[in-house]
């Protein structure tokens, strides 16, 4: 696919060109408050209907954005949120969460060819284990979403953030998977005997297949297997309509429209994932807009200045402490406590150095990354309110 | 809660936690330590991410258990290899040749058939735990770096899932003595790692509540890992705020240079962290009443055995060893 566009330089400009940024990364590197603070500041600065699509936010922060208790509704966050936090969006901020259950319900309910086939889709305990559990479902889910969403026109700009998965590319390949695993030739032959007229017709299996079905029949026992035949008979009813969306979610996803974030913090489990994962998204052809470095250290930890101080601060802790004492602070009166927190600062100066110098050092061996690198600092303080998710947009665009 | 210092006596560990808290640098300084205290220690690694081996500078493992460290032997759990392992022993059957693909069928039905991959994975583990029990394996310990938080109780639950939904057959009959070696809390214990932060907290203290209600697999500790050290008592804290000030600083100045400022500042940002994790850590240990281990964070360069080896000294250290 070539592109003719000019190519984005900031996260801003990523934000104010594309329709929809997907958020991705491995578990535990803050995807979600990133998402949501690109939401704030594109809702501030840019203006126009943004809404951040979340899979499974922090309590307070999904209070912050007024989700408490609405799931798969989408709402405005309250532009008192934003009044709180000093700022006068241009725009309008909207939040939804994602309810993987409900959303795959209303799936059933449009798909299916009636509602005889739904309501018995629905009520199959072997659906609600498949939908209420798999991750790959809520991989599939999500992108379904995505379309169904950007489909109604309704906003300008959606930002979503992906399910943890226990492999960052799945979710770019569930609706290929779901649109093969439910067209599959697998699938037509293990539910054959069923289709065929209950378990006598086994009985008229092919060669091939039979040694099979004696192995399952043997393993699972009988009744498992036609409680699973039985719902993929039935799911196999809702096949055109679930091939066709998922092609068009596929279509979606490598729509130039559409860009994707990496996000990871300078730690070499989630970095070398970010890697693989900026890897694949550019062989398979979708675009990789950003990669975001997450909870970076402050770059002061890597000065010299501030090494050769924190060393000369711990050797020459008493005397200072002596000089300090003659100031007339009352905190400062006590000579020996003094050099004591003096030579503590500069340990723990020079351990957070050690830190973020690890950091650096895999910042350099970062190898093929996007056009936009951004920085967000590792803020002190936990984000859960619309102030705190402004400052990590702050980050976001200064960067 | 008191530590648990029984933690290395059981047969069958499991490591939960949200990703990114360390939660398998801890499976793998668990096993480690249970080594260094003379057991024989099998680690399997669940998702077969590498990251195991990678805490023991070993490259990747397959499903056929080798050594990475004197007394620890390490797998990477590969749910094909354990289902024809599992027909093997289970079935004279010149038919699993012509079964054809069977990655293909298995994928197939472990996408349509809830909890295939999980017992499959489970399932070895509890088939090691017994044929050791049992005499027939060498294993004094069977360490699981198992599913995160939000799949564990799917994994664990597999057997009694599967017991539920398949009334007959040979799954069927052996699930049953899954659940009960599951189930002994002489054997297995559900242990989970979590940092002192808020998401961390909040799935651990989610995770332990589910898990009471829906597991009969026993909870053993959770282990808090990255725990920032406390820099200063109270009033240390109110000398540290007047070398804030402006004088103060200016003495700081002239006598070590410019960067007095970034030492200070350093010690600001740590003393904030360290403040916000605490008020989570008070949450964790109010909510989950289980034994809690702490691990402290580690200011190191390098990653691999030598990180390892201090979480396991840390970790003997609570358990008092």
């Amino acid at each position: 696919m070539t592109r003719a566009e000019p190519r984005a330089t900031s996260i801003e400009s990523l934000l104010a060109t594309k329709e929809i940024v997907i958020f991705c990364g491995s578990g535990g590197v803050g995807k979600t408050s990133v998402a949501a603070a690109a939401g704030v500041a594109a809702a501030t600065r840019l203006g126009g209907k943004v809404l951040v699509l979340t899979i499974d936010p922090a309590r307070r922060l999904a209070n912050a954005l007024g989700l408490e208790d609405f799931g798969n509704v989408e709402k405005p966050v309250p532009v008192e949120a934003f009044k709180a936090a000093g700022l006068e969006p241009r725009g309008q901020l909207h939040a939804a969460m994602l309810d993987t259950k409900r959303s795959w319900d209303e799936l059933v309910l449009r798909h299916a060819p009636d509602e005889e086939t739904a309501y018995r889709i629905l009520e199959n305990r072997l659906y609600t284990n498949i939908t209420g559990r798999f991750v790959q479902s809520h991989d599939y889910i999500a992108m379904e979403r995505l379309f169904d969403v950007h489909a109604a026109g309704r906003y300008d700009l959606i930002i979503i953030d992906t399910p943890p998965t226990r492999n960052a590319i799945d979710f770019l390949e569930a609706p290929k998977r779901m649109a093969d695993f439910f067209g599959g030739r697998l699938l037509r032959w293990l539910t054959m005997p069923y289709r065929m007229g209950g378990r006598r017709g086994a009985r008229v299996l092919n060669v091939a297949s039979r040694p099979f079905y004696q192995l399952a029949d043997r393993i699972l026992g009988s009744q498992f297997l036609q409680d699973i035949a039985e719902f993929f008979l039935s799911f196999q009813s809702m096949y055109d309509g679930f091939a066709q969306r998922a092609e068009a979610v596929e279509r979606l996803l490598h729509d130039r429209r559409t860009t994707f974030a990496v996000v990871t913090t300078l730690e070499g489990a989630p970095l070398r994932e970010a890697q693989f994962f900026c890897e694949q998204l550019t062989k398979r052809d979708f675009h990789l807009g950003a990669l975001v470095l997450n909870k970076t250290l402050p770059e002061y930890l890597l000065s010299a200045d501030g090494a050769r101080a924190a060393d000369a601060l711990a050797a020459e802790a008493g005397p200072i402490a002596e000089e300090l004492a003659g100031t007339g602070v009352a905190e400062l009166a006590d000579a020996p406590r003094t050099a004591r927190v003096l030579r503590t600062i500069g340990e723990s100066f020079k351990n957070f150095a050690v830190v973020a110098t690890r950091e650096a050092e895999l910042k350099t061996e970062l190898g093929r990354v996007p056009d936009v690198v951004a920085n967000v600092p590792n803020f002190e303080i936990d984000i859960y309110d619309v102030t705190g998710l402004a400052r990590i947009g702050d980050a976001l665009f200064g960067g | 809660m008191r530590p648990a210092p029984d933690l290395l006596a059981r047969r069958l560990l499991f490591f939960t936690g949200k990703g990114g808290v360390g939660k398998s640098t801890v499976t793998a300084a668990t096993a480690l330590l249970a080594a260094e205290q003379g057991q024989r220690v099998l680690v399997v690694e669940a998702d077969d991410k590498g990251a195991i081996p990678g805490n023991f500078e070993q490259p990747s493992v397959g499903f056929e258990p080798r050594e990475v460290y004197p007394g620890v032997c390490a797998m990477a759990m590969r749910t094909e290899d354990s289902l024809k392992e599992y027909l093997k022993l289970n079935l004279r059957v010149p038919v699993l040749g012509r079964l054809g693909p069977l990655a293909r069928v298995l994928d197939f039905v472990a996408t349509a058939a809830p909890g295939v991959k999980e017992i499959l994975t489970v399932g070895k583990v509890c088939w090691e735990v017994r044929e050791s029990i049992e005499g027939r394996a060498d294993w004094d310990l069977v360490v699981v770096d198992a599913a995160a938080t939000g799949h564990i109780i799917g994994q664990l639950d597999a057997p009694r899932a599967i017991q539920e939904l398949v009334s007959v057959g040979m799954v069927r009959e052996q699930t049953d003595w899954m659940v009960e070696l599951l189930s002994d809390p002489s054997v297995t214990s559900l242990n989970v790692v979590a940092t002192p932060e808020e998401m961390p907290v909040n799935e651990t203290i989610e995770l332990v509540q589910r898990a009471r209600v829906e597991l009969t697999v026993p909870l053993g500790a959770v282990l808090v890992n990255r725990v920032l050290p406390e820099l200063f008592t109270h009033t240390d804290e109110a000398t540290f705020e007047a070398l804030r000030a402006d004088d103060a600083s200016a003495v700081l100045t002239s006598r070590v240079g410019s960067g007095a400022t970034a030492v200070l500042d350093a010690a600001r940002l740590a003393v904030s962290l360290r403040r916000t994790r605490a008020v989570h850590l008070a949450e964790l240990r109010q909510a989950v009443e289980l034994p809690t281990l702490y691990l402290p964070y580690l200011f190191v360069r390098d990653q691999g055995l030598r990180v390892t080896k201090m979480v396991a000294d840390a970790l003997a250290q609570e358990l008092g060893l």
